[in-house]
């Protein structure tokens, strides 16, 4: 016995509420952050994930309220992603209660800004968000803006480098999968654990529990993220867990 | 009404201990600090831990701070966290060497690369992030109505090496067997993250606000 592969859901806000997009389109609503955050705690959830979709930054303010208040309720690990450019963007996140907050666009461009917010609040607490797509087989590319920019950059090299700046965790996205409910993109999620030897949080896909299964078992994740099969009452992240076991995966249960 | 007061070094969120302290604890004063009077007037001591070693130890100065944390460490329920554990040890590997407060005998060493594999071969990832088991060494007042074996949550690079077995409340394998709590007399200090823990992590802060640091 060791370690638990852990199961993080993951809730989409924009202006104080969860929503869902299929290949980053197609928005549907799915509730209040801190009701659904109490939830899948109360089901048993390892950690919990906010991204940010709010497109103004007028409503910036919106996602610090909710980090606040999830964590006067939830005892366990956060992480906020969306729109963090600066070292005041993580503290203010740190400071609302939020362990972790995931880096995406700022970090492609500026890489140091990674280096930065590691040495200054420690590895623990900083993620690097990879949106990736793939270009040819056995290749993927890094892209930014919720999708919509391409970089040029390797997805498994940049995978590397950000660990190597100081990255503590990896949150790695399929593109091509992400809302399409056909599972992991099993190929990038290993080329990726197998590159770097910081936990990597596979995401983009899922759509059943053997999905799950699949992502740590084949996809070699140190950890897995789901995010419409747990809003819409399909599977409990209790299911997720005894599917998890019963394939031989140590959960937290 | 008793008296906590957490340790406020100006280093990382430190917010969640005291929520959690106040979730536990609603009739508690929780009071995040870094006056030197206001710590020698608590009850209880907590000292959470985030960042670097270094960073931890050179915040907390030379002093009144780091005289009234000592203080505490001699007389008061005292709980480390995280970094808070591994400052009590005489040494850390970590920033190429760091002198601790030497209160408890051992060493902080940062996890093997050669130690990290799964029997079945697989690489363990460092930082050691994530829940895994914490096996209780011994009865102490802070285990009560937890059980043998719950997973709490870990984010660390280094882990403490216990020179005094007397010392071990718990142990953790992650590559190898280490400390993952350590006790003696009022002294208590994990290497994990009760406040995010959930329910095992509450029912060990909760049993540190009503401990009176006898074992």
């Amino acid at each position: 016995m060791g370690l638990a592969k852990r199961i993080i859901p993951c809730l989409d806000v924009d202006n104080g509420r969860v929503v869902k997009g299929v290949k980053f389109v197609d928005i549907r609503d799915a509730g209040n952050p801190v009701e659904i955050a109490r939830r899948y705690d109360e089901q048993g959830a390892d950690e919990i994930t906010f991204l940010d979709i709010t497109a103004s930054s007028d409503n910036r303010e919106t996602i610090v309220h909710v980090v606040e208040q999830v964590a006067e309720q939830v005892f366990i690990p956060l992480t906020v992603g969306g729109g963090i450019r600066k070292v005041e963007d993580v503290r203010r996140m740190l400071n609302a209660g939020a362990d972790k907050v995931a880096i995406n666009t700022a970090a492609v461009a500026r890489p140091e800004f990674v280096k930065e917010a590691s040495d200054h609040f420690g590895s623990q607490c900083i993620v690097v968000a990879i949106d990736a797509k793939q270009t040819a087989p056995g290749k993927w590319e890094v892209f930014t803006h919720g999708g919509r920019k391409a970089t040029g950059l390797d997805a498994v090299a940049w995978a590397r480098r950000m660990a190597e700046y100081g990255a503590g965790e990896i949150l790695l996205t399929s593109m091509d999968r992400d809302g399409t409910k056909d599972g992991f993109d099993l190929a990038l999620t290993r080329a990726v654990c197998d590159a770097v030897s910081i936990p990597v949080i596979a995401s983009g896909g899922v759509g059943d529990l053997d999905h799950l299964v699949d992502g740590v078992t084949q996809g070699h994740a140190d950890a897995v993220l789901a995010a419409s099969i747990f809003h819409f009452g399909e599977y409990t992240v209790g299911q997720a867990k005894e599917r998890m076991a019963a394939a031989g995966i140590e959960v937290r249960q | 009404m008793t008296s906590v007061a957490v340790i406020d070094y100006g280093m990382g969120n430190l917010r969640s201990v005291c929520k959690a302290l106040e979730h536990v604890a609603p009739s508690a004063r929780v009071q995040l600090t870094s006056d030197p009077d206001m710590i020698r007037h608590a009850d209880r001591v907590v000292f959470p831990g985030q960042g670097a070693i270094g960073g931890c130890i050179t915040a907390l100065g030379q002093g009144g701070l780091r005289e009234a944390v000592f203080e505490a460490l001699r007389a008061k329920p005292f709980l480390g966290i995280c970094l808070g554990l591994q400052a009590l040890y005489d040494f850390s590997e970590e920033g190429g060497g760091t002198p601790c407060f030497s209160v408890l005998p051992g060493s902080v060493r940062l996890f093997p690369p050669e130690k990290m594999h799964e029997a079945s071969g697989l690489p363990l990832k460092v930082p050691h992030m994530g829940w895994n088991q914490v096996h209780q060494e011994r009865a102490h007042p802070l285990w009560r109505g937890i059980p043998q074996d719950a997973r709490f949550y870990f984010v660390h690079s280094y882990y403490a090496e216990a020179a005094d077995a007397a010392d071990i409340a718990a142990t953790t394998d992650y590559g190898l067997r280490f400390t993952s709590a350590a006790a003696r007399a009022n002294i208590f200090a994990v290497q994990f993250h009760p406040e995010k823990s959930q329910k095992a992590g509450l029912k060990l802060l909760e049993n540190f606000v009503g401990w009176n640091g006898a074992v």
